[in-house]
């Protein structure tokens, strides 16, 4: 069955986020595992992004909505919060999407886990002369800051 | 109505469901009102963290008290005696500063709450934790910024501060309490220790306050009784309207 699982996992991780649609689920590191049993029932796991993410639940109805699409009528959505999402899940791809969209990507981390202590660079000029204006944004995932070289204020995505 | 004895566990789980429903809706009714755009954005998106803690909560207490609750029954069919909130969560938002004093006071300690209970025996209340730590994260910073600003801002931002000090800090004692249901909690390595959260707790305040030119206020008043359901007069009002439109239209989705 893996072929079924690989389908499932592509479908499912092409369905955008809700609130980002410029990136999938996929990108973002909210889809998790993809089984598929012998009787060709489904269980997909996602997790949330910050506990309160009102896009979860429009996630959770389209990711079971493609899956049936697709010919697959037993799925089961889970979420699971263990382990904690994190900024690392995301993908370079979903990285580049993001500045694509104006929006500035997280910073990676280090071997150690700790921010590298690089500038957040402005996905407008590319300066990394920038500042944060508000530690709260347009979402819970998101911090705006400044540009000092080309005063553009741009979203951030926070590293969490 | 029935009265359902629930293990200890789904009494503790309760509470902090309690505590972060209740905080989220006295901050998002800052929606709008706040004195700039981005704390307006700020308070409401703390406020959805909050949230999203008290759904978690909810979810595992009624697994553990074994009525199959749903996270609205919680929120929206229990009266103002059934909640076991602390007393300091309820406190009027008042003017800014009383809101960033209530901000720091409780974002301090549930921050320390959460990344102990990241050790919890119960693995869903530790899998709820450790994204809370993450968010309790940022509302603790949020406080701290704003309780520098004002702290050592303008003498009326200062004296501002200094009343809502005065006013909430008495509310304090009752978060580190020690009952029946802590013991048995802590006993059973599902909830830190009161005691030792109490410590982290000071240290941490007693940081910022010294920073932003504060001081602790003596106090000598210590009211309690949240955890019991006996409530402070502006939580009655404050239930009555969170409540309403569900109560007048029974089963409403949107």
């Amino acid at each position: 069955m893996v072929s079924s699982v690989d389908e499932i996992r592509r479908i499912a991780g092409e369905i955008p986020d809700p609130e980002l649609p410029a990136l999938t689920i996929q990108d973002l590191g909210i889809l998790r595992e993809v089984r598929v049993d012998a009787a060709g029932a489904v269980v997909v796991d996602i997790t949330p992004t910050y506990s309160g993410c009102p896009a979860l639940e429009v996630i959770r109805d389209d990711v079971e909505r493609c899956i049936r699409e697709q010919g697959y009528p037993d799925v089961t959505v889970r979420v699971v919060l263990s382990p904690a999402w994190t900024t690392d899940w995301m993908t370079d791809a979903g990285r580049r999407k993001l500045l694509d969209y104006g929006i500035a990507p997280p910073r990676e981390r280090g071997a150690d886990l700790q921010l590298l202590h690089l500038s957040v660079a402005c996905p407008t000029c590319g300066s990394a002369h920038t500042g944060e204006v508000a530690h709260f944004g347009s979402t819970q995932c998101q911090a705006v800051r400044a540009c000092s070289d080309c005063r553009e204020t741009f979203p951030h995505f926070k590293e969490h | 109505m029935t009265v359902v004895v629930a293990d200890a566990a789904a009494v503790y789980t309760l509470r902090l469901a309690d505590d972060s429903l209740v905080l989220s809706h006295r901050l998002a009714q800052w929606s709008s009102l706040a004195p700039t755009l981005e704390d307006d954005i700020a308070l409401t998106n703390i406020a959805l963290d909050l949230l999203g803690q008290a759904r978690g909560m909810y979810a595992r207490t009624a697994e553990l008290d074994g009525t199959g609750r749903s996270e609205d029954d919680y929120a929206f069919l229990r009266d103002e005696r059934e909640f076991v909130n602390c007393l300091l969560v309820e406190q009027e938002n008042g003017d800014f500063a009383m809101t960033i004093v209530r901000q720091l006071l409780c974002s301090t300690f549930q921050l320390a709450q959460w990344q102990a209970l990241t050790q919890s025996t119960d693995e869903q209340v530790a899998a709820i934790a450790a994204k809370a730590v993450k968010e309790s994260t940022y509302h603790r910073d949020h406080a701290t910024d704003w309780t520098m600003r004002l702290g050592d801002g303008t003498d009326e931002s200062h004296q501002r501060m200094e009343m809502a000090l005065a006013t909430l800090f008495p509310y304090v004692t009752e978060l580190f309490e020690v009952d029946d249901v802590t013991r048995d909690v802590v006993a059973r390595g599902v909830a830190p220790d009161p005691a030792i959260l109490g410590l982290e707790w000071e240290a941490y305040i007693d940081k910022v306050l010294g920073a932003a030119t504060l001081q602790r206020p003596e106090g000598t008043w210590t009211p309690t009784g949240g955890r019991r359901g006996l409530h402070t007069e502006p939580f009655g009002y404050m239930v009555a309207e969170m409540q309403h439109l569900h109560r007048s239209h029974p089963g409403v989705i949107w």
